[in-house]
């Protein structure tokens, strides 16, 4: 099998897929702005979803979010009222991450890549770092219960 | 709950832990007793996640406090690492790559492919994962202190 | 109407268990593998299921195999909702016997929708 390099298009099957979730599971409009290709500078987050990813391109899917948006976007996804974050909070938060992950395969079918389970970061401004060989970037998104970032890291295996 | 934990899905990442430690590191770890908690409520300043996927579906993660993290990455570097720079992330992420690298050959039933290391850091961050997979956590002791390795895995059988 | 609800995710369920009781549904149960799934289904009563793929000990869909399989539970439709989107998957559930298909991520008036035809059909 010949290398597909990885490119800024194949960040887009990750973006459609946040956006397409959202809408339709969380019930939200979220814009994404405009794609920073990372440069070890990574930001600070209070909750992350993280998913790595195999097969033939090898990274990790994250979604990223303040304590605040992680609370308010959970209560709208499940239809709770919860004032903090709670085991519910890292259920959904991780779900969200598999759920954008899985559907966004379909649109890499070219590198027929498997998902692991989600592993959730809870923490005050915790910080996530890719390897630096790999192609990093970040997509800052908006909605109406803040802000979050979807970042994918994306290598692809000879 | 659903899944059943299996003492040999965790063997070998105990296994290729210690071989990691002791060829790499060279340290000693001591694996002390596996625990199943609910919510892994530990909580650690640098880990190291990989992911699993294949015929299983998992998470493998060592993590460190600070100073254990920092005295690790100098034994494994052979340099004096004083901050968690790229230096130590890279290193941390190498070994949780190395370790899961060695793991997968003993579970090869399950076809497990990994993913890239992704480095957490963030003071006093707590892993969590699905609710219904229960974690599996080994409490390590080495020459330059404590570690968790967490693992969690679903399978279809 | 009886209702099994199998995903090996805590928040799915809690979804799905919302949408159904804005369908006016209240007699929901959940299982959280195929295993638990089926063995819930042959204590009877159950008018639907709305399966996942993906569980440990067993998957949505050897379940449904066994559950189509079995003549005390195969007139009870399955509808399939999972991150499976391939076509070969979604084929290999019709084939099963899956009364329908729902692919994550889905709005809840497609469920809806599904859930709606599937109960019509059967009715």
């Amino acid at each position: 099998m010949s290398q597909i390099k990885i490119k800024v298009e194949h960040i887009n099957p990750f973006v459609t897929s946040t956006i397409e979730t959202f809408r339709k599971m969380v019930g939200l409009e979220a814009k994404p702005g405009k794609l920073i290709i990372k440069q070890g500078n990574a930001d600070d987050y209070d909750i992350s979803g993280i998913i790595g990813i195999s097969g033939g391109a090898k990274g990790m899917v994250s979604l990223s979010f303040p304590k605040e948006t992680a609370i308010k976007v959970t209560n709208k996804f499940i239809g709770a009222s919860s004032a903090d974050v709670t085991d519910d909070t890292i259920d959904a938060i991780g779900e969200l991450a598999n759920i954008v992950a899985g559907y966004a395969k379909k649109g890499l079918g070219e590198f027929n890549i498997t998902i692991s389970l989600p592993s959730v970061i809870t923490g005050s401004n915790h910080r996530i770092k890719e390897p630096k060989d790999v192609f990093s970037f970040i997509v800052p998104f908006e909605t109406e219960l803040g802000g979050f970032h979807l970042a994918v890291s994306l290598k692809s295996v000879e | 709950m659903g899944q059943t934990i299996k003492v040999e899905h965790i063997t070998p990442f105990i296994d290729a832990t210690i071989k990691t430690f002791a060829l790499m590191v060279y340290s000693e770890a001591k694996p002390g007793k596996v625990g199943l908690i609910a919510s892994a409520g530990a909580r650690f300043d640098v880990s190291g996640i990989i992911g699993l996927s294949g015929k299983a579906q998992g998470t493998v993660a060592l993590s460190f406090p600070r100073i254990t993290a920092l005295k690790v990455c100098s034994a494994f570097v052979g340099a004096r690492v004083l901050a968690l720079d790229d230096i130590a992330t890279d290193a941390i992420g190498e070994l949780a790559n190395i370790i899961a690298g060695a793991a997968k050959g003993e579970l090869s039933r399950y076809q497990i492919q990994i993913s890239l290391p992704t480095v957490i850091l963030g003071d006093d961050h707590e892993l969590a994962g699905p609710k219904h997979i229960v974690p599996m956590v080994v409490p390590f002791q080495c020459a330059q202190g404590n570690f968790n390795l967490v693992v969690r895995f679903k399978s279809e059988s | 109407m009886k209702i099994l609800l199998v995903d090996d995710s805590n928040t799915m369920r809690r979804i799905e268990k919302n949408t159904l009781e804005k369908m006016g549904y209240t007699d929901i149960q959940e299982a959280v593998d195929g295993a638990d799934a089926i063995s819930k289904l042959t204590a009877g009563g159950f008018e639907l299921v709305l399966m996942d793929w993906n569980m440990p000990n067993m998957t949505g869909i050897e379940a449904l195999k066994v559950i189509k399989a079995n003549p005390a539970t195969k007139g009870v439709p399955v509808i399939m909702v999972t991150s499976e989107s391939e076509k070969t998957r979604i084929m290999e559930a019709i084939q099963a016997g899956a009364a329908n298909y729902v692919v994550k991520p889905f709005q809840a008036e497609t469920l809806q929708e599904k859930i709606s035809a599937v109960t019509k059909k059967a009715a």
